[in-house]
């Protein structure tokens, strides 16, 4: 039920806004209203992306599409550069080849008021939050329109305290960050990341480290949120089992290459070694539990010298 | 021989990249200045925490290095007969000198360390990264408020250091040590010049709070994300900011004062 409030504020946020013309009407919004009539089907397309930390290759050629609508997963293990994915589509980091487009427009070509402009349609959810410590929950949720529109302070009320009724956390709103245990924290952020009422929202490792209840509590939001409010989503995660109930479509990735993609089911019954050990979480398989070392015994009866 | 070569050219690439890094950062506080000024409350914040907070500290060592001075000064100034310029001599080193620098090193130690480990830390918790993805410029909204705030409380503090100072001179010289008040003062009103020695006072304050921020700034922007280099980080801000006030202080008093 408390979803359906998001998408009646959705419509009085629209409306108010537009009645009230002393109010300026953000160019966001009008953008937004551009969008939902866009008749293109994928929301992002990255090609032949390349990207390197160090002499480590991140990712290594590899094209991905995210339809429009769909909750997309991308899955591999820890370390394969999925945070590194995420902020590249949000134009943090820049590829070293390849293009990446967001709605139409290549993220890493445009200006930066454009790209900020882009931004403001995102939303993303940090795994540690980012919550900004030094203002209470309902600051931190206002914080997106206090700085990029110009509502009045009793309106800009009423939409928080329905963005937090929405992660039901309208009864936190006073409490500090440092007070707020994990879930609650990455709840509030979730609050935050759907302020300005973005079309895509970006969720980095939204699972982890969440106790069974917050993490059903977050499988069944993401979910809602996403049919409700008409989002597109992308989940980078490595929970298996969460990730594939929700998610519409899967890729797999592990070392800077695409090794399955599909729908869950598809997945499930991947024919390759690897996506198999994944899903299943064997221990050993094409992805060995030892780091690459030398033979064990050589190693317990060599010198010991420092290397 | 050779790898100290090699790491001599390292060092000093590095080093450079640093202060090109930090440069890049400055015009960008600057590009920041129109933001904040539309939006004054940003500032107001950051001087209450940047300045007022650093008042307690200032007026006690203000005093206390005031009444050293006056005590100094009467020993050295009563071989020669020389009490009544007790004044003068109080005022202008304090004016001239130990306002501006003291409280240039109190303030990279109280305020500037308190910024470098805030910024760390807003970066090793994403808070920075969250604010770009939420289209806000970090800078903007959270650099250059700080970087004004430590331009305007420097002169300001540096002003109540002296003053305080001179108070505590008075304090100890005609209070306990029985200078001639009247004397004191007169000499003092004699001595200092409006010009030379309290704008060029001035000047070498803004210098410093212009120089101890951006330090300050600049190394939590630059932080490694990590605790160990937010610590790391912190120290820096302590050690370089105390090292440029008192090269810059030398090279900033040869300028002013090089000519009498």
């Amino acid at each position: 039920m408390a979803f359906c409030n998001i998408n009646d504020n959705r419509l009085t946020y629209l409306r108010v806004v537009v009645q009230n013309s002393p109010f300026r009407i953000d160019k966001q919004l009008k953008l937004r209203m551009v969008n939902s009539v866009s008749s293109q089907n994928n929301l992002v397309s990255v090609r032949n992306l390349t990207f390197s930390r160090g002499s480590k290759k991140i990712f290594d050629d590899i094209s991905l599409d995210f339809q429009r609508g769909k909750i997309t997963a991308i899955m591999g293990p820890s370390g394969t550069g999925k945070t590194t994915l995420l902020k590249l589509i949000g134009g943090q980091l820049f590829p070293e080849r390849g293009s990446i487009f967001v709605d139409g427009q290549n993220v890493h070509q445009l200006r930066r008021s454009d790209l900020y402009d882009l931004r403001k349609r995102l939303g993303m959810l940090f795994q540690s939050g980012a919550l900004l410590t030094d203002m209470t929950v309902f600051d931190n949720v206002a914080f997106p329109l206090r700085e990029h529109t110009h509502l009045p302070e009793s309106m800009i009320r009423t939409l928080v305290l329905m963005k937090l009724q929405a992660v039901g956390l309208r009864g936190a709103r006073d409490l500090m960050p440092n007070e707020l245990s994990g879930g609650m924290s990455r709840r509030v952020a979730l609050a935050r990341a759907i302020a300005l009422d973005p079309m895509m929202i970006l969720y980095d490792e939204p699972f982890t480290g969440q106790d069974p209840i917050s993490m059903g509590a977050l499988v069944h939001l993401i979910k809602s949120l996403n049919t409700i409010l008409g989002l597109t989503s992308i989940i980078v995660s490595h929970d298996v089992h969460e990730t594939s109930v929700i998610a519409d479509y899967i890729y797999v990735i592990s070392e800077g290459k695409i090794v399955g993609q599909g729908t869950p089911a598809e997945i499930q019954q991947s024919d390759s070694e690897w996506v198999q050990q994944f899903m299943t979480g064997a221990a050993d398989g094409p992805v060995h539990f030892h780091y690459p070392a030398k033979e064990y015994v050589d190693d317990l009866l060599s010198s010991g010298k420092r290397y | 021989m050779i790898q100290l070569i090699q790491n001599l050219g390292k060092s000093t690439r590095v080093s450079f990249t640093k202060l090109g890094r930090a440069s890049y950062f400055l015009i960008q506080i600057i590009f920041g200045i129109t933001s904040v000024l539309v939006r004054p409350r940003l500032l107001l914040n950051q001087l209450y925490s940047v300045g007022v907070l650093s008042f307690l500290i200032i007026t006690i060592s203000g005093l206390f290095v005031g009444m050293v001075l006056g005590l100094q000064g009467y020993y050295t100034l009563s071989d020669f007969g020389a009490e009544e310029t007790l004044g003068v001599m109080v005022a202008a080193s304090l004016v001239r000198e130990l306002g501006p620098v003291v409280s240039a090193l109190l303030f990279a130690g109280r305020a500037g360390s308190a910024l470098t480990a805030e910024i760390g830390l807003m970066k090793a918790t994403e808070q920075l990264s969250g604010m770009e993805m939420m289209a806000v410029d970090p800078v903007k909204r959270i650099i250059t408020p700080r970087f004004l705030a430590g331009l305007i409380s420097m002169p300001l503090l540096a002003g109540l250091f002296s003053a305080v100072g001179i108070i505590g001179g008075e304090m100890i010289g005609s209070g306990l040590l029985g200078v001639d008040e009247g004397a004191f003062w007169a000499q003092m009103q004699a001595g200092i010049d409006f010009y030379d020695d309290i704008i060029n006072g001035v000047i070498k304050s803004v210098v410093f709070g212009f120089i101890a921020s951006w330090i300050a700034l600049f190394e939590g922007y630059d932080a490694i994300p990590t605790s160990e280099g937010v610590s790391r980080a912190t120290t820096r801000t302590v050690v370089n900011s105390a090292f440029s006030i008192l090269g810059l202080d030398f090279i900033l008093t040869a300028l002013m004062f090089g000519d009498n």
